[in-house]
């Protein structure tokens, strides 16, 4: 097989499983597994894109190119650089584990759903590999379609509102970007990010930025963030906090920053306030939460500002950070939702008042919450550790002020974090905390042990990331160099 | 004395006489075929007819690389008609397919024992109105603008009205006659203005007569541009000369309503960009910005006024009203893009307004009474395939990646941005997320609340045989071709926009 087919079977993979799933009148257990089925496959072929890409080569990897329309200079054109991978790596990791997640729980309308996720996987993992801005912009619409339906149909109680407040939100934000694409690309004669000259026209740099602050999110577009992330089913919630937040980031590096790079530089102190506002009131919000999905969700606030920070503050060490930080925190949310969602099978809440007490008889539950509960306070020798120690050391190259509210932002981090863990854990046994409530099952424990696994093996060895995520020995060199 | 006539070229007027042909034939179906087998026969013309119809314009298209005038400059053989004829006819076929289960409106009432009684004049009038649009697309001069509108008109007026036992569609009926008549009055009356200043009626004589004698702003010319330019916004249902569209697309069968939303927004949409590139190439910055205006209310009352709206008929109306605003935003560019641009959008458009009519249809004869955002409860799972369609529908319709409507968007924001319009470019995005709400709306209505929520069971005064939902096959081709259109011309976008930018061609831009 051709190596740059891969990109396009990652994107197409899962559609036509979607397809699939839709037409064939499968049972509910078939067509879970059939889904599982087409995931796993994903992983699979995204372990041989990883294996066949070349790191120590620049520019675009994997490069396939049709014409769509002509006249406008508007093409599929899909490939990978250094980074791209690990986030497509993130997504089908992900996915395939919250995919997991909906079939042990047996969602019901099984067709519908199974093929929605494997959708929204096929979208998402376009959107990290297009290299088109119309194509990027129809992708990352595309993330909203399933995203709308998944919430609104198996959503909680006011996921109506949620939903609403969702799609409102984001599209506001995307439309201001098809403006800007339109803009963009017809100024320069063509749609295509790699070809594609530099601008330095802010109004077209805000544009875009509405549109990834608003996905992230950063301080103050987060309206939407609580209520999605509490009245979504608990999978797709992980995969919202986990994958979708990460396209906003992306988004950010591999347009905003890349090719607009005096509005960046104009603009930098403010997306840095922004991004430090995020860090700090994410993670005081994620200290005063009253329940486990809410003290996750403003948490993923606050790590989206971390990276924003890394990103923007335009250094070697904050680059190789914000990408090793996207991918551990991806990683982090995703279990801690999944986990929130095995609590509220278990308890029916996630209220704190109502829990406590699990650790006694669970102990698998208790290990795998305090594994990733301690990986995401970013205690030495973490994954996150090694991220968050990047993105500070960075943006300390910028001023040294930043880096010290990053550094305070670790310690609410790690009290947010310690106060979920006992709350859940430990302390008196909660009203709603049952005997007979079981222990993670095997089943459970398929698909959250896998996560938990990648990250310790990224605490391990954090450089498999950072060190292989830009070419050449400078990363700032090679992103103001348009990744060539 | 030898009478001089003037050579007509019967072949580049082959679409509009196959289907004047089968008009007549349907009509004396009505007499002659017993009742028992005239809805098979009639449908069977007309089917029939536009497949011929589509047949000959592809044909047409085909011949005519050099557009000329033909029958005395009365009409033009070019690839701009013949591509409107191919989208007329292909909707025409579609309404023929709903039409033969779903005329008359079923379940308000219809009386079983005569649901046969006038399905042939219904397929003569639906044959006649298809034959006056495809002869409106290709009209040469003001002459053959106003008989074709009128045409086509008079038959969609009684369309309207052909469930004669029913109040909702003999008001439509009447109320589309009233104000379509002013709309025409106003056309014929800018004709006669735009005639007395350059005195010819021809459009190529109109823009030469301009030109040779300095007319540019002349107050006769200007008045009746503007004129011109209501009498065809009424066709189009652009704002402010839209008031019939919700009160008509709400009372007329919804299968009358799905034919009109489409086709005759297609007749209209195209004619208009004819005659003002064609006829007034001087006065591109009047109706340019004329355009532009009415778009832009278009977009603004068509959005805002659907958010409102419970029945979903009128959401629909409303949405047509302000697509409608979206393709003038193509007319007002004026360009070769603008032309491109309209010519792509009205493909997925017609297709996406077709279908979500045509399953308004469905749930009404479903239910036995008007189609609501709380009756939809529930229809998404009860008739996958049909609320699969809606869903792809509804988010073609706002713009989402999962139909041509996004590269629709696209093209003409690209257009506006392209005449240097970016404001133009700013009320279309804000418009675009005005929209998203209803069409949401009603993804919501049909998939997010339970069916018990339903005040009226299914199956109400028409059930057939236990409440189970008809089987409606031809229906179901219908939907599910309109559901091809609109998804494959996201992908195939290169090859219609090739064929867009052969039939713009044809036109002095």
């Amino acid at each position: 097989m051709n190596a740059s087919s891969l990109t396009s079977i990652l994107i197409w993979l899962p559609v036509a499983g979607a397809i699939l799933i839709w037409l064939l009148p499968l049972s509910r257990y078939a067509t879970g597994a059939l889904a599982m089925l087409f995931s796993l496959a994903e992983v699979g072929f995204w372990i041989e894109q990883a294996a066949r890409f070349n790191f120590s080569q620049s520019g675009l990897q994997m490069e396939q190119r049709a014409r769509w329309f002509g006249d406008l200079g508007v093409s599929y054109h899909v490939g990978v650089y250094g980074f791209s991978v690990w986030l497509v790596g993130l997504t089908v990791v992900a996915m395939a584990a919250c995919t997991g997640y909906g079939f042990w729980v047996g969602r019901d309308r099984s067709r519908g759903y199974f093929g929605l996720m494997l959708l929204l996987t096929g979208a998402t993992v376009g959107v990290f590999q297009a290299q088109d801005l119309l194509l990027f912009y129809a992708f990352f619409e595309a993330m909203l379609i399933p995203l709308y339906v998944l919430i609104g149909v198996w959503g909680g109680a006011r996921r109506m509102e949620a939903t609403i407040k969702f799609v409102i939100y984001t599209m506001a934000g995307s439309l201001l970007m098809l403006a800007a694409i339109i803009v963009y690309g017809l100024k320069s004669g063509t749609f295509d990010l790699v070809d594609g000259p530099t601008s330095a026209s802010r109004w077209l740099f805000l544009g875009f930025m509405v549109a990834f602050v608003i996905k992230a999110p950063l301080f103050p577009f987060h309206g939407w963030l609580p209520d999605a992330y509490r009245e979504a089913p608990p999978e797709v919630s992980a995969v919202l906090s986990g994958v979708i937040a990460k396209a906003g980031l992306y988004g950010m590096l591999r347009i905003a920053i890349a090719k607009f790079p005096e509005p960046t530089s104009f603009y930098r102190t403010a997306v840095l306030a922004l991004a430090a506002m995020a860090l700090v009131y994410g993670s005081l919000l994620a200290f005063r939460s009253t329940d486990f999905r809410g003290v996750v969700a403003y948490s993923s606030l606050a790590q989206s500002g971390l990276i924003a920070l890394g990103l923007f503050a335009g250094k070697d060490l904050g680059f190789d950070g914000a990408v090793l930080q996207m991918v551990a925190h991806g990683l982090i949310s995703a279990s801690l939702f999944l986990i929130a969602g095995a609590v509220e099978r278990r308890t029916t809440t996630g209220e704190f008042r109502l829990l406590g007490g699990m650790a006694r008889g669970r102990p698998a539950l208790a290990t795998l919450l305090m594994t990733v509960g301690i990986i995401s306070l970013a205690v030495p020798g973490s994954a996150s550790f090694a991220g968050e120690f990047l993105i500070l050391a960075g943006v300390f190259q910028r001023a040294w002020w930043w880096s010290a509210i990053g550094a305070g932002a670790i310690v609410l981090a790690a009290m947010y974090m310690l106060r979920l863990i006992s709350a859940v854990l430990h302390e008196a046994r909660g009203s709603t905390v049952a005997d007979e409530a079981l222990d993670l099952r095997p089943g459970e424990l398929a698909l959250v042990v896998p996560l938990v696994g990648v990250l310790l093996a990224l605490s391990a060895w954090p450089a498999g990331i950072s060190h292989h995520s830009f070419f050449g020995p400078s990363p700032a060199a090679t992103v103001k160099g348009q990744f060539k | 004395m030898s009478l001089h006539t003037t050579h007509v070229d019967w072949f580049g007027l082959g679409t509009i006489f196959v289907l004047i042909g089968a008009s007549f034939l349907a009509l004396l179906c009505a007499v002659l075929v017993p009742r028992a087998m005239r809805r098979v026969a009639s449908a069977s013309i007309s089917t029939t007819g536009f497949a011929a119809g589509i047949v000959l314009s592809v044909w047409l298209y085909v011949e005519s690389a050099d557009g000329h005038t033909i029958v005395s400059g009365a009409f033009y053989r070019d690839r701009w008609t013949a591509l409107g004829q191919v989208i007329l006819c292909g909707v025409g076929l579609a309404t023929t397919l709903v039409g033969m289960e779903h005329v008359p409106g079923w379940g308000r009432g219809a009386d079983q024992s005569r649901r046969d009684d006038h399905i042939a004049e219904f397929y003569a009038l639906l044959l006649a109105s298809a034959a006056g649009m495809t002869f409106f697309v290709g009209a040469g001069n003001l002459m053959t603008l106003f008989l074709s509108l009128e045409w086509f008109s008079i038959a969609l007026y009684i369309m309207c009205a052909i469930d004669y036992d029913l109040e909702g569609s003999l008001e439509a009926g009447l109320k589309y006659l009233i104000v379509g008549s002013f709309g025409a009055a106003a056309l014929l009356f800018g004709s006669a203005l735009v005639y007395g200043a350059t005195g010819t009626i021809s459009f190529h004589g109109i823009a030469t007569a301009v030109g040779t004698k300095g007319l540019t702003g002349d107050t006769f010319l200007v008045v009746g541009i503007a004129l011109i330019v209501a009498g065809l916004a009424f066709k189009m249902s652009a704002a402010p000369f839209h008031m019939w569209t919700p009160d008509v697309y709400e009372g007329a069968p919804t299968t009358v309503t799905a034919w009109m939303s489409s086709a005759t927004k297609v007749a209209a949409l195209l004619l208009a960009f004819r005659l003002m590139t064609t006829a007034f190439p001087h006065e591109g910055r009047l109706w340019g910005w004329a355009f532009a205006v009415v778009a832009t209310a278009s977009l603004a009352i068509g959005n805002f006024a659907a958010l409102v709206q419970r029945n979903v008929k009128r959401i629909l109306a409303y949405s047509s009203i302000s697509h409608a605003g979206f393709m003038l935003i193509a007319v007002s560019a004026g360009s070769a893009l603008g032309g491109r641009a309209l010519m792509y959008y009205l493909v997925p458009y017609s297709a996406m307004a077709f279908g979500s009519f045509a399953i308004v249809a469905a749930r009404e004869r479903e239910l036995g009474v008007p189609v609501t955002l709380d009756n939809l409860a529930g229809f998404g799972w009860e008739r996958p395939f049909l609320g699969v369609a809606m869903w792809f529908f509804m988010f073609g319709f706002a713009g989402l990646p999962l139909g041509g409507g996004f590269v629709g968007k696209f093209y003409v924001l690209a257009a506006a941005y392209r005449h240097g319009w970016v404001w133009l470019v700013i009320v279309g995005v804000l418009a675009t997320l005005v929209s998203l709400y209803y069409y949401l709306g009603i993804v919501r209505a049909m998939y997010m609340r339970p069916s018990e929520e339903l005040q009226v069971q299914p199956g109400g005064s028409v059930a057939v045989s236990g409440g189970a939902p008809a089987a409606e096959r031809l229906l179901h081709v219908a939907v599910g071709a309109a559901l091809a259109v609109s998804v494959g011309s996201l992908f195939a976008v290169q090859p219609l926009i090739d064929l867009a930018r052969h039939a713009a061609k044809a036109l002095p831009i």
